[in-house]
């Protein structure tokens, strides 16, 4: 996957990575170069006493040196602007799709794991594609640069190279297998310190409350020793690391003198080769353990690969045509809003029985109409079908006469808005927000909605009034607060069909029921479908549909279905207190 | 009303856990810039002084980080010596056997090979002999027994230091977790939960890392920087010079590049923040932007930052990535420099070969210290400004101590009054003020008014949540600050809306009420407040493990299991917030009736949103902006004509006329 990801992305900068390549193996063969440079000094230079010598080859190492130094910088230039062009374009693809998953999608994944995949998981392809640019390639370039240049120097000796090597891969490699585990046990037992705190702040009444103080500090103590304890573990073993890879490039130094000093002394070799053929079996060693290092970001970006792999490969279920019928406006010109369904069936992928068994209704412009029914009984999936949150499985959701997966995003996007269950706000001010449904309206069309909305006092009485900045999803409102401006925003759009979803929950009762009056005076015109929790707010509905198990079984007004409808009368009772209701 | 200010700010607005934890688990903890500590030296020499009950085994661990570091240094020069004696065999092996080595100097003098002359005069040879094996072993097997010595004392002081510093650590958090049971309840009230909890949690994993890492490796490296120095003019000052002109031109290069970089660096976080906000908002608010018709403009936003973004991480990635080059073509340019100056030294016998090697392996594993200490310093910043929040946490004030000398009887009658008590969270503006009330044992008092009006402040003064400015509350006729908060807080049980359960079965979680409960007594409080018949259902029962998405249990059900755990404790004194979230129809109902069987035969203090429980109560409470501005029954208030009245009409009654043809209209919450 990782790969793949990596294939795909790479392409259109082939030219820069081929740039990379060549300014890095001129750089790893400059590196390489030197010691061989110095090798002369001593051999030819010193040996003979040619003092000329040393100074032209001081001269030639000075210009290796720069050119090591262009081309290293270069190699860095590239790697960064590719590396960084390929995050940006697997972010922009990540973005590009999840923007065009229909809810349906979007549930699936979640949309926390979603923002993990499209930030985070991409952070780290992006580093590892850096990283593999600057040293991942270099790596395998010094191993075989420096293996053919101590051969170059000694062939005798380049059973050093073939020894020390492989002793250092398998030391470091079963290092690194054995603290992987541990460094994730880590991980899992710092998020399970992290977790009982995290719980004792959010939870820090109830603690109190029933003095578990004592309780809690004890789950604490267990898991700050299980902590410390596998800390200490991961400890010893990674403070091995290093005094192993220093005792091994040790070794290989002092064999390098032993087994020279004797190819020497045979007259097999020069002094200077002897220096610089352990140089180069230092930096071989280096490389490889570089590599090693390496390869360990390796596992954990490709989980990351296979996870943004998961969301680039969602084909989308919705298809929205590009340019649609217009809707067709009342005698007025005005818009009018009516609202069917004709025999709508609606089924979870994978779920083995259907949300929505065949629904018909129509909900008329001037109407409110109301959708009661226990939880799971399909009120919310009903309303998302509108505004095309979700496409229907079978029959027709029509507005105003046309299909709305006939409409293009914008039109049906101007008929229909809804306030959804769970208020959310995005960052910016209020009137940022309010402006989020219609770009062009003026200050005075933001009081008005916020007037409507019951949102005018509070916001006229804080600081900066419109321009009170709004922090990432409204947190800095109180939730009765947040659901405000979320119908204010609906509002200031002025379509012809408002879909609220159980939008007045976090209202106090004063504000909801002021809320409701002001509605029905200001929107007389547009069509309105609620779903509702509680039989009060839907009352004085025009027409109320009793939703179980998918279907319709009961509408009329709230007088009618008191009357005749048994789950009506069930649900109206159990919302009473027994002695109310007798 | 208005925004609340930060004095009567109640919880609701705070992140929901699930916001929470999103925030805490997004991941970008290591792409923050590192923070700055305010006070740096005295925050730094605090972080150290939590290390001072270890300073035996500190310094146990820092003398074997001297060992290491000067065996390390010396060795090089050792080995420098081993190839002399392969240097000095090479040589005498080209010379004629028997000739001494004075009169060989002389011949080439008179050939007018001066240098070479002079190179073989400064060397211990034996003409016509070869390798001197016997020595060279012997410093081969010196060298390799300094070699073994110092990575052995590297791996002990890494041995040791790791243990003592998860040591400190440990009681590092064990003194974090004791004090957030120490703080008052409005230190936690008065602040954003992520705040403390990244004080309590990611700041104590950084001081953890910066003592770990930075702080033996800056020494090390430190002593290992000075020892090398002192062996570089040891083996020959003059090339040590050489060497040393090199330190202050890395210093200036790294000091450029790093500020420019540093400038980038910053440049590349806010875009990153800015960009991954917008992900963040354009996923979170997915559906808006559908309902909105903003998917094109959401696209062209994004675009937009994400080429900010690339171009700033480019610019960032680029400039940081040249201070390795750079810092490399210096130490190259030192590495000619010895090569050449070296060469020539030698060449005129002024310097052993092996001396010039080791010199070369010395400027070599010169740069690499220094370029740890630079990434270390960095480390060791951002732990001391983690060091510093930290300790922030730990010095705040507490709640009063104790000054508990009255005790109860196990079964408290559950009197309770307030006796002229006022209480405001700051001085500015008072909250509640000289209010007045009995609550007789058994009866249920129902606070009502609009949100923000101080409902739940009240109750938390029964619970000692907070303490009074002035007047007292007393339960049973003890004042409740004579009690000790443990045992004030174990006569009374509190059902939040904020349905709170921790991370563990439902089992556990019910007998979170009263540890001590049988298997049987959880079940019988379980199926008592109608837990029980949703728990059999699930398929693993009372094993059922509550997640932190609740996916497995509705809101309502948990509501249900926080009341059964109340049950469970079976408290004298009950506190109850009546939930306004959206719960379905049928568990409310469970709830509601749940909440009625706790009640009974308590005294209770009732958050009430429900008609059926206000109308109930004994005595109603109506607040209003912190005040209670009415108290009495209904039949009294709705005589009254006043707030409550109004209250009564705007909700319960809706447009009827008549107050007591409304049974059938609920409460719209």
């Amino acid at each position: 996957m990782l790969l793949r990801l990596f294939a795909q992305y790479s392409k259109p900068y082939k030219w820069w990575i081929a740039a990379v390549l060549l300014l890095q193996l001129a750089t790893t063969m400059a590196t390489l170069y030197l010691p061989s440079l110095n090798a002369s000094i001593i051999d030819e230079g010193v040996v003979n006493g040619d003092i000329d010598y040393i100074w032209s080859t001081g001269g030639v190492m000075l210009a290796v040196a720069l050119i090591q130094v262009v081309t290293a910088v270069g190699a860095v230039y590239f790697g960064a602007r590719t590396s960084m062009a390929i995050g940006r374009d697997i972010r922009r693809s990540v973005f590009h799709s999840v923007a065009g998953f229909s809810a349906r999608e979007v549930n699936q994944f979640g949309a926390p794991t979603l923002i993990t995949r499209g930030t985070n998981d991409v952070q780290q392809v992006q580093m590892l594609a850096l990283m593999g640019l600057n040293f991942m390639v270099t790596a395998p370039i010094m191993c075989v640069g420096g293996v053919i240049m101590a051969l170059q120097e000694d062939a005798g000796l380049s059973w050093l190279v073939w020894v020390s090597v492989p002793i250092l891969l398998v030391v470091v490699g079963f290092l690194v297998v054995k603290l992987m585990p541990l460094f994730r046990t880590m991980q899992d037992r710092i998020d399970g310190i992290n977790s009982v705190l995290r719980e004792q702040i959010t939870g820090i009444r109830v603690i109190r409350a029933f003095v578990r103080e004592p309780y809690e500090t004890e789950r604490f103590r267990e898991a700050n020793e299980k902590l410390t304890e596998t800390g200490v573990k991961v400890g010893q073993l990674f403070v091995l690391m290093f005094p192993v890879i220093g005792l091994i490039l040790h070794l290989a130094t002092a064999a390098v003198m032993w087994f020279g000093g004797q190819r020497v002394d045979a007259g097999e070799m020069q002094p200077g080769a002897l220096t610089a053929f352990l140089q180069y079996l230092l930096q071989i060693l280096m490389a490889v353990m570089m590599g090693t290092f390496m390869a360990m970001m390796v596992p954990r970006a490709m989980v990351c690969a296979d996870r943004i792999s998961e969301v680039l490969d969602v084909e989308p279920s919705l298809h929205e045509p590009a340019a649609g019928p217009e809707l067709p406006t009342g005698e007025d010109g005005a818009p009018r809003g009516k609202v069917e369904f004709k025999n709508v069936t609606f089924g979870y992928p994978g779920a083995e029985e259907p949300v929505l068994k065949g629904l018909s209704f129509t909900a008329e412009p001037g109407k409110t109409t109301a959708i009661i029914g226990s939880t799971g009984a399909g009120k919310s999936t009903l309303l998302n079908l509108i505004p095309r949150l979700y496409d229907a499985g079978g029959g027709e959701v029509l507005i105003d006469g046309v299909n709305v997966q006939a409409l293009d995003r914008n039109t049906l996007s101007k008929a229909a808005v809804a306030v959804p269950q769970k208020p959310y706000l995005f960052s910016g001010t209020v009137a940022s927000n309010l402006r989020y449904g219609k770009d062009e309206a003026s200050d005075a069309e933001l009081w008005d909605a916020l007037a409507i909305a019951q949102a005018a006092d509070f916001v006229r009485d804080t600081d900066g009034a419109l321009d009170m900045p709004i922090s990432q999803g409204g947190t800095n409102v109180s939730g009765g607060q947040r659901q405000r401006l979320c119908i204010a925003r609906a509002l200031v759009a002025r379509p012809s069909v408002y879909l609220f979803d159980d939008s007045f929950s976090a209202l106090d009762v004063t504000t909801d029921a002021n809320l409701r009056t002001a509605l029905a005076e200001n929107i007389a015109d547009a069509t309105i479908i609620l779903v509702a929790q509680r039989v009060a707010t839907i009352t004085e509905a025009d027409q109320i549909l009793v939703l179980d198990d998918g279907e319709i079984i009961g509408r009329g007004t709230h007088e009618q279905l008191l009357e005749g409808n048994e789950t009506y009368q069930q649900i109206v009772e159990s919302q009473m207190a027994a002695e109310e209701v007798a | 009303m208005a925004f609340k200010t930060k004095k009567e700010q109640e919880p609701e607005v705070e992140l929901t856990e699930d916001e929470l934890n999103m925030k805490l688990d997004d991941g970008f903890g290591d792409m923050a810039p590192p923070r700055k500590a305010q006070h740096f030296w005295p925050s730094a020499k605090r972080l150290l002084s939590l290390l001072a009950p270890e300073k035996v085994l500190l310094s146990v661990v820092f003398g074997f980080v001297a060992v290491a570091v000067v065996l390390n240094v010396i060795a090089p020069k050792i080995l420098g010596m081993a190839m002399d004696v392969i240097f000095a065999g090479f040589v005498g092996a080209q010379m004629p056997e028997g000739v001494p080595q004075d009169q060989m100097v002389a011949g080439l003098r008179a050939d007018g090979q001066d240098d070479l002359a002079e190179m073989i005069s400064g060397m211990e040879l034996v003409p016509g002999a070869g390798v001197d094996f016997q020595q060279l072993g012997l410093i081969i097997a010196i060298v390799l027994a300094m070699y073994f010595v110092a990575n052995a004392f590297m791996w002990g002081q890494g041995y040791l230091l790791n243990k003592l510093v998860m040591r400190v650590v440990y009681n590092l958090r064990k003194a974090v977790e004791d004090k957030l049971n120490r703080l008052p309840l409005n230190y936690f009230d008065t602040r954003q939960r992520g705040d403390v909890l990244s004080r309590v949690t990611n700041d104590v994993d950084n001081i953890q890392t910066a003592l770990q890492q930075a702080f033996a490796q800056l020494v090390q490296s430190a002593l290992t920087v000075i020892g090398i120095v002192i062996m570089m003019f040891v083996v020959s000052w003059q090339l040590a010079l050489i060497a040393l002109v090199a330190l202050p031109l890395s210093a200036v290069a790294a000091g450029i590049i790093g500020v420019r970089s540093q400038k980038l660096f910053k440049h590349q976080w806010k875009a990153t923040g800015t960009l991954n906000g917008q992900i963040e908002e354009a996923f979170s608010g997915h559906d808006l932007m559908k309902v909105f018709g903003r998917e094109d403009d959401a696209l062209k936003q994004f675009d937009a930052k994400n080429e900010d973004l690339y171009k700033a991480s480019f610019g960032a990635q680029f400039m940081s990535g040249t201070i390795f080059p750079v810092m490399n073509f210096i130490s190259y340019l030192a590495y000619v420099g010895i090569a050449v100056v070296g060469g020539l030294r030698v060449a005129s016998g002024q310097m052993s070969l092996g001396d010039a090697t080791a010199f070369i392996q010395y400027s070599r594993e010169f740069t690499q210290p220094l370029g740890q200490i630079a990434g270390m310093a960095n480390q060791l910043q951002s732990g001391v400004a983690s060091a510093e929040r930290t300790f922030e946490l730990l010095d705040a004030d507490e709640q009063d101590p104790e000054t508990a000398d009255a005790h109860l009887p196990e079964r408290a009658d559950g009197h309770v009054e307030f006796h002229h008590v006022s209480f405001s969270y700051s001085a500015e503006t008072s909250l509640i003020e000289d209010l007045s009330f009995d609550a007789d044992p058994g009866h249920t008092v129902a606070i009502v008014g609009p949100t923000g009006a101080g409902k739940t402040t009240l109750v938390n003064l029964v619970m000692r949540f907070y303490e009074l400015d002035s007047g007292r509350i007393t339960l049973d006729g003890v004042d409740i600050t004579d009690l000790s908060r443990s045992e004030l807080r174990s006569k009374a049980g509190m059902v939040l809306q904020d349905a709170w359960l921790f991370n563990g079965s439902i089992m556990d979680n019910i007998r979170y009420g009263r540890l001590d409960a049988t298997d049987e007594e959880v079940y019988a409080a379980a199926d008592a407040t109608y837990v029980d018949r949703f728990v059999r259902a699930l398929p693993d029962g009372y094993d059922t493990v509550i997640d932190d998405g609740g996916t497995n249990v509705s809101a309502g059900e948990r509501q249900l299991i926080t009341i059964a755990r109340a049950f469970l404790a079976n408290p004298s004194l009950l506190i109850l917030d009546e939930a306004t979230s959206s719960v379905d129809t049928r568990t409310e109902v469970l709830v509601q009736q749940a909440m009625n069987a706790l009640r009974t035969d308590r005294t209770s203090f009732v958050i009430a949103h429900r008609l059926s429980t206000i109308r109930d109560a004994d005595t109603i409470l109506v607040m209003e902006a912190g005040r209670i501005v009415e108290q009495g029954n209904h039949e009294e208030l709705i005589e009254g004509q006043g707030a409550y009245y109004r209250l009564y009409q705007s909700q319960f009654a809706g447009p009827a006329e008549d107050p007591d043809a409304v049974t059938d209209s609920i409460p719209a919450v």
